[in-house]
C-alpha cells in the first residue's frame, strides 16, 4: 500500500512538474499548441484507460464521445443560444447518458461485445454529425465559440496550455483515486477473473457500466477542450481513426498505468510531427516506431521502462 | 437447523447428465464432504449451487429462501462464499488487495466520494486493508501482503482463495479441492483452517481428494458417481460401504482391496 501510494504521488509529481516546466524550454508558441494537442488527447486516453487498463473492456468507438464533447460547444452556443460552459456539460451528461444506454444491454455479455457495439457506434455519431450539415456544418466542420468564464476570455495557446494540463492533472488525480477504492479494486478484479469478481459479490454487468460511463466523460470532456482550443471543429474528432489513435496511445503507454496513457498520447502527438521531415515516409516511419515498441515493450512503454529500472536497481 | 438446502439438483451439458437428481443440506458449524472419482460432478455440482450453471432442475434455498436461478453476486449478497479448484485468483493484484476485494460486500461503494478521495474513502481502506492483513496470517499469507498474487506458488494461492472467501464473512462456505496440490504439513494447516472456520458457525460444503483429510474433517459424507448420489453418511458408514469403493476402484478392484 505504501509503495501503491508512493506511485500515486510520483505520477501526480512528475506531471506537475513537467507541466510547469515544459513552458521554459519551449522556443515557439507552436511548441504550446502541440503540447496543449497532447495534454487533451492525454486527458482522453487517461479515461479510456479506466475502461481498458482497469476494467478491461474494449471500446473501438470512444471518439464518439470525444465528438459529442466538441460538437456540444459548438452547437450549444451557435444554435440554441445555451453559453459554451453549460453547453460543455450537457456534452458530457450526454456522453454518460449514451454510454449508459448502449452499455446497459450489451455488458451483461460475457466477452468483447462492447468493441463491437462501440465500433457500431463510432461510425453511426461521425455519420449523423456529417450529415446533419445544418447543424454541423457537416464534412467541413464548424466554428466554436470562444469559451468567457466569469467575463474572462480564455484564448492564447500560452492560457490552454495551462488550461489543459490543470484539466489534465485533475483527471489524472481523479483516475488515480479510483484506483484505491472498493470501485478501483471491483475493476481491477473483474479483469483477471470475472467468476471470482462475482462470487465475492461485484456486480460485474454494474461494475463494467459505470467504467464505460466514466471513460465516456473524459472523452466527452477532452473533446470539448479541444474544440474550445482550437475555435473550429470537424467530424474527423469523432470518426474509427480518432478512436483507434485512442486506443493506441492507452495500449502503448501501457494498459492500466495512468502514467503510461499520458506517455503514450505524447508520443502518438509529437512523434508524426517530429517525423514530417521524412515527408512521404513518414506514416511509414510511425507505423514502423509503434511496432517496434509494442514487440520490445510488450507490457507498454511505462511498465516495460519502470520493470527494467527496478531490476537495474536490484543487480 | 440448515442453512444451505440443495433439492433434487439436476443439470445437463448436450445430452450428458452432469449431475441427475442429487440433493444435500447442511446446517450451521457443520462440515459436510462431497467425494466421489473424477468426473462425478462434484465441482459441477457446486457451480450450479454458487449460482455460476444455473441448475435445469431442482431448488436451492438458502437460510430458507429460494435462490434457485440467482447470479452469483446475488447469493454472495445472502452470504454464500467459495473457492475454485482452477485458481481464480486476481493475478495482477496484490495477495493483500485480492482480500480486500473479498470485503467488497463490507464496505461501502459509491462512486463520487471514490473519484474525490473523501477522508471516510481513506479511513474505509485503512480498516478494509487491516481485516485483510488479519485475514492473510490466519492462513499464514501475512508476509506476501504486498506481492503480486500472480507470483505466489500454487500452494500459497489456494490458501489466499481460502482467506478471500472469509473475508466476504459467509455462513456457508463451498471449498473446492483446497488441499490439491499442497504438502502434508500445508494440509495439516487447512484442515485446522476449516475446523476453525466451521467452529465459527460457518457451514462448509468441501469438495476434496484427500480422503484422509476428508475422514477426519467431516460431519457428513455424500459420496456422487457419474452425476448421481451413491450413499451419503457418517465417514464410518460411508469408508465401509462397499459401494463406494466399488464406485473408486470398480468392482474387480474392489474384491482386491476387499482381500488385501
Amino acid at each position: 500500500m505504501r509503495v501503491l501510494a508512493n506511485q500515486r504521488f510520483l505520477t501526480l509529481a512528475i506531471l506537475a512538474v513537467v507541466i510547469a516546466v515544459l513552458p521554459f524550454v519551449f522556443p515557439s508558441s507552436y511548441y504550446f499548441r502541440v503540447a496543449s494537442l497532447v495534454w487533451v488527447s492525454a486527458l482522453a486516453a487517461v479515461g479510456l484507460n479506466i475502461l481498458m487498463g482497469q476494467a478491461g473492456q474494449v471500446s473501438l468507438g470512444h471518439a464518439a464521445f470525444f465528438g459529442i464533447g466538441a460538437y456540444a460547444v459548438a452547437i450549444g452556443p451557435a444554435h440554441l443560444g445555451i453559453p459554451s460552459w453549460a453547453a460543455l456539460l450537457i456534452g458530457a451528461l450526454l456522453s454518460a447518458v449514451l454510454a449508459y444506454l448502449v452499455g446497459r444491454p450489451i455488458l451483461r455479455l460475457k466477452g468483447h461485445y462492447l468493441a463491437i457495439a462501440t465500433l457500431g457506434l463510432g461510425v453511426l455519431v461521425a455519420l449523423v454529425i456529417t450529415t446533419e450539415s445544418s447543424w454541423t456544418g457537416g464534412p467541413d466542420g464548424m466554428p466554436v465559440e470562444r469559451l468567457t468564464l466569469f467575463g474572462w476570455r480564455v484564448s492564447g495557446s500560452s492560457t490552454w496550455y495551462w488550461v489543459t494540463g490543470g484539466l489534465l492533472l485533475v483527471g489524472t488525480w481523479i483516475a488515480l483515486n479510483l484506483d484505491e477504492t472498493p470501485t478501483g479494486r471491483a475493476f481491477r478484479a473483474l479483469h483477471d477473473s470475472e467468476v471470482a469478481a462475482q462470487v465475492v459479490g461485484v456486480d460485474v454487468a454494474r461494475f463494467k457500466l459505470q467504467a464505460f460511463v466514466i471513460a465516456a466523460v473524459y472523452a466527452s470532456l477532452a473533446g470539448s477542450a479541444l474544440a474550445f482550443m482550437n475555435g473550429f471543429i470537424n467530424p474527423d474528432q469523432a470518426g474509427f481513426l480518432h478512436s483507434v489513435e485512442l486506443v493506441t496511445m492507452v495500449v502503448l503507454g501501457g494498459l492500466g498505468s495512468v502514467l503510461g496513457s499520458i506517455v503514450g498520447a505524447a508520443v502518438l502527438i509529437t512523434l508524426p510531427q517530429a517525423l514530417t521531415v521524412f515527408q512521404e515516409y513518414e506514416h511509414l516511419l510511425l507505423g514502423l516506431i509503434i511496432i517496434v515498441a509494442m514487440i520490445f515493450m510488450r507490457n507498454g512503454i511505462v511498465p516495460s521502462l519502470s520493470s527494467l529500472l527496478v531490476r537495474k536497481a536490484r543487480s | 437447523m440448515i442453512i444451505l438446502e440443495a433439492t433434487d439438483i439436476g443439470i445437463s451439458f448436450g445430452g450428458v447428465k452432469a449431475v441427475d437428481g442429487v440433493s444435500f443440506s447442511v446446517g450451521p458449524g457443520q462440515i459436510l464432504s462431497i467425494i466421489g472419482p473424477n468426473g462425478a460432478g462434484k465441482t459441477t455440482l457446486f457451480n450450479v449451487v454458487s449460482g455460476v450453471y444455473t441448475a435445469g432442475r431442482g431448488a436451492i434455498r438458502l437460510s430458507g429462501e429460494d435462490v434457485t436461478g440467482l447470479a452469483p453476486h446475488r447469493l454472495a449478497e445472502r452470504g454464500l462464499s467459495r473457492t475454485f479448484q482452477n485458481l481464480q485468483i486476481f493475478q495482477r493484484m496484490t495477495a493483500c488487495e485480492n482480500v480486500m476485494v473479498g470485503r467488497h460486500l463490507r464496505e461501502r461503494c459509491s462512486l463520487l466520494p471514490a473519484l474525490f478521495r473523501t477522508p471516510s474513502v481513506t479511513r474505509q481502506n485503512r480498516e478494509t486493508r487491516a481485516a485483510a492483513l488479519a485475514l492473510l496470517e490466519d492462513v499464514g499469507l501475512k508476509d506476501a501482503a504486498d506481492i503480486p498474487a500472480g507470483s505466489l506458488p500454487y500452494g500459497a494461492c489456494k490458501r489466499l482463495e481460502i482467506a478471500r472467501a472469509l473475508a466476504a464473512e459467509p455462513r456457508v462456505l463451498l471449498l473446492d479441492e483446497p488441499a490439491a496440490g499442497c504438502n502434508a504439513v500445508e494440509t495439516e494447516e487447512i484442515d485446522h483452517l476449516i475446523r476453525q472456520v466451521a467452529d465459527r458457525g460457518v457451514a462448509v460444503v468441501l469438495v476434496e481428494h484427500d480422503m484422509k483429510l476428508v475422514m477426519k474433517i467431516s460431519d457428513r459424507i455424500l459420496v456422487l458417481e457419474r452425476g448421481r448420489p451413491l450413499v451419503e453418511g457418517t465417514p464410518r458408514e460411508v469408508r465401509d460401504d462397499p459401494r463406494v469403493l466399488e464406485a473408486y476402484l470398480g468392482q474387480h478392484g474392489a474384491r482386491e482391496a476387499a482381500r488385501a
